[in-house]
């Protein structure tokens, strides 16, 4: 079971280029339908979970998988299974890299593919919008967050617990007035 | 101390991490180009194009290699470096798992509480906000030359529409946009 999960883990992290959210399709095919350790609806209670809780998406469903089917072993193998191959190519490209970084030709490709860098973390922005449900009465508040972080250079950090304070609050009135959302 | 710094860095960064790799980035950012500098906006972008182009997560990736660039622009060794990569790699994941590890237990027992679901549905706003806040920082004369009428800003401007138009409308492969990007470059500069 450990080697299994540590197999399925590594495939589901090295064979998809792009990070987290990449990988869904990859990780239904191997936990539901080969596998067949989750159930579909199991897989989408899961993957909900995981993109709420703290982390790399990526982790946090190894986490569960692993946790379920074989306990803390389980978590330590898939895991394992899942960064060890990412973080050897990146260790050889950090490596290699460092040399060629003043090469002409090196500097022409990434004077290209900067911009590109930037419009692939733009366009998520307008993907998340719609499932985070924003709306023109919520809107402000991924905009303040925004404005924030980049015009007064405050660390995310005090954000995001403002955000989970903010949450308790609002959660516990509406509890109170027994408003249903 | 440079490790230690490096490993309480990637903790913090690992907890606050809401919403996936992409609402990491500012994070990462924050702690390592303005906070304790250790390496500049410019080699930041580089990182994190590397890191979109290999395979794995892409806050695993840029930890790993932000972890070995941090150490090695210090003016330490590489051999160094690699145990900085793996410092910072070993942080980013070790308390979120924990907390995953709890929840999962604390969640067998309360299934549905309607507080953590409002709490979840706030983090879900201001995650977008933060992910906006990673692409306006990386807005910077590094990445896209000095504004004006010049070959590179223009370049720059019509490469990022392209890219965002493919990536949002058509949910494009990253690397396919990055390297036909990095071609571009190549033939044009």
């Amino acid at each position: 079971m450990l080697w299994k999960l540590f197999v399925s883990f590594w495939k589901i992290g090295s064979f998809t280029i792009g990070g987290g959210y990449v990988m869904i399709p990859l990780m239904e095919k191997e936990l539901v339908d080969r596998r067949q350790w989750l159930t579909r609806e199991e897989f989408l209670d899961y993957m909900s979970l995981a993109q709420a809780m703290p982390g790399i998406f990526a982790v946090n469903m190894a986490t569960i998988v692993g946790k379920r089917q074989a306990g803390w072993r389980g978590v330590v193998a898939a895991i394992a299974g899942n960064i060890l191959m990412p973080i050897a190519l990146i260790l050889l490209l950090a490596i290699f890299f460092r040399h060629f970084r003043d090469n002409a030709v090196v500097e022409r490709i990434f004077k290209g593919l900067r911009p590109a860098v930037v419009a692939l973390i733009a366009a998520p922005v307008f993907r998340m919008a719609k499932s985070a449900k924003v709306t023109l009465r919520n809107c402000w508040i991924p905009v303040v967050a925004a404005l924030l972080i980049w015009l007064l250079g405050v660390s995310p950090v005090w954000v995001i617990l403002a955000a989970i304070a903010a949450g308790t609050i609002y959660g516990k009135l509406s509890n109170r007035n027994g408003v249903p959302d | 101390m440079l490790f230690l710094k490096l490993f309480f860095t990637f903790l913090k960064i690992g907890i606050f991490t809401f919403g996936g790799g992409y609402s990491m980035i500012a994070l990462i950012q924050n702690e390592v180009v303005v906070k304790n500098g250790w390496m500049t906006a410019q080699e930041f972008t580089d990182i994190l194009a590397v890191s979109q182009m290999t395979p794995g997560p892409v806050g695993i990736n840029t930890a790993t290699y932000a972890g070995y660039t941090a150490v090695v622009n210090s003016g330490l060794p590489g051999w160094q470096g690699v145990v900085g990569s793996l410092l910072a790699s070993l942080a980013i994941i070790i308390l979120p798992v924990t907390a995953m590890l709890l929840v999962l237990r604390f969640l067998s027992q309360h299934r549905n509480n309607s507080v953590v679901d409002t709490v979840f549905r706030v983090l879900r706003l201001v995650v977008v906000g933060l992910i906006a806040a990673a692409a306006l920082l990386l807005l910077t004369v590094d990445s896209f030359g000095t504004p004006g009428i010049n070959l590179q800003f223009i370049i720059s401007i019509v490469i990022f529409a392209v890219v965002f138009y493919f990536s949002y409308r058509h949910r494009t492969n990253p690397i396919i946009l990055i390297l036909a990007s990095g071609l571009i470059g190549f033939l044009v500069y």
